[in-house]
């Protein structure tokens, strides 16, 4: 019953090990900004590894047409690609990896239960869906300049004007996306 | 074949992988890497990134202004570019709902086993791939709309950033209280 209780990370569960207060875990990723800010020059982010990752691809096959793009010379032409941040992303796989293993956590999910309810069993239709709504959130978060880490919390935390304005537009799109896609009734199936 | 695959100075790379650690630990421990705690918040049932952010930005800012005004410490602000800001911010939340992950979450969602994942973060590269393919097109229209530079909500109301900091504090404790027991338990 226990090992049960402690696999199970939804709601409610909050055993120490499991599930840690998110005003903890909150704190933890401001704390963690004021080191970055304070002993590395860097503020949180994330999206802009997906551009380098991107390009690097790109250009196993066709070198000349990253070079020439002057989108990824600003990001891996004319500076190092492999970068604080790329390390940053390898590093949240290895993190949650650690702490799902730590709080016996770890579940493997290939279609999600509200997904499942409101969509079907189909596992390629959830993935069809996760690879379409990657490609947007990535899109969106360039054309923005970035996304829930380097324009929510870390551009959030600064005050920035730009991430302010990203917040309150994503924040509002995802709510009534949500709805459309869920409905009311939804909200009893998460 | 590889000419572009360039390191940065070790030094950095070992700072960058301890920060994803601590990070990615902290997002798998909040229940942040879960599909249903994402949407749960846009469907209003779950109330988990909302605290967790508001918290973060709450002490962050604290700290990062104290830095910043003590001590120097640069500060990281990205440009307003309003119209690509909203735009893109829209586009970004239509496929946050969809996905079920923003571009940390979902990579930290790998390490935390979920399958669909692995799509969702496909996803992301081919969206980032088409849009260094348009950023000569949107540079010349969407970005050049509302384009202020590194402006921040303190500067254009000329109040002192510690407004805004305990502000940010009493905010984000308002809205946790207010939310207190509202999150939706599931039926089945």
């Amino acid at each position: 019953m226990m090992s049960e209780k402690s696999r199970k990370i939804g709601r409610g569960n909050t055993s120490s090990k499991g599930r840690w207060s998110p005003y903890v875990v909150g704190a933890g990723i401001g704390v963690l900004s004021w080191i970055t800010f304070g002993l590395m020059d860097k503020a949180l982010g994330t999206s802009t590894t997906m551009v380098r990752l991107a390009g690097l691809v790109e250009s196993v096959f066709d070198l000349e047409h990253v070079m020439n793009n002057p989108y990824f010379a600003k990001y891996i032409v004319s500076k190092p690609g492999i970068e604080w941040q790329m390390m940053l992303v390898i590093g949240l796989v290895i993190g949650a990896f650690i702490s799902a293993m730590h709080g016996n956590t770890s579940q493997v999910e290939k279609v999600p239960d509200l997904w499942k309810w409101r969509f079907g069993p189909s596992v390629f239709g959830r993935y069809a869906g996760a690879f379409v709504g990657g490609g947007l959130v990535l899109f969106g978060a360039r054309l923005a300049g970035g996304c829930t880490s380097g324009h929510g919390i870390s551009g959030g935390l600064q005050f920035a004007v730009s991430s302010w304005v990203f917040f309150a537009a994503f924040f509002v799109a995802g709510l009534i996306t949500a709805f459309l896609i869920y409905g009311k009734e939804g909200r009893h199936h998460v | 074949m590889f000419e572009l695959f360039n390191f940065a100075p070790p030094v950095k790379l070992v700072m960058g992988l301890c920060t994803g650690i601590v990070f990615g630990f902290l997002l798998q421990k909040g229940g942040l890497t879960r599909f249903r705690v994402i949407v749960g918040q846009f469907l209003w049932a779950d109330h988990t990134v909302l605290r967790t952010m508001l918290t973060a930005v709450a002490v962050g800012s604290a700290g990062v202004w104290a830095l910043h005004q003590m001590w120097d410490v640069p500060l990281h602000i990205k440009s307003a570019h309003l119209l690509a800001n909203a735009v893109g911010g829209v586009i970004f939340g239509i496929g946050m709902a969809v996905l079920g992950y923003c571009p940390g979450t979902g990579v930290a969602a790998l390490g935390d086993g979920s399958r669909h994942a692995v799509p969702g973060v496909l996803g992301m590269l081919a969206g980032a791939a088409v849009y260094a393919e348009v950023y000569p097109w949107m540079k010349k229209t969407i970005l050049s709309i509302g384009s202020y530079g590194k402006i921040t909500i303190p500067e254009i109301t000329s109040l002192s950033v510690w407004w805004f900091v305990a502000g940010m504090a009493v905010m984000s404790a308002t809205v946790c209280i207010l939310l207190r027991g509202r999150d939706v338990m599931k039926t089945s």
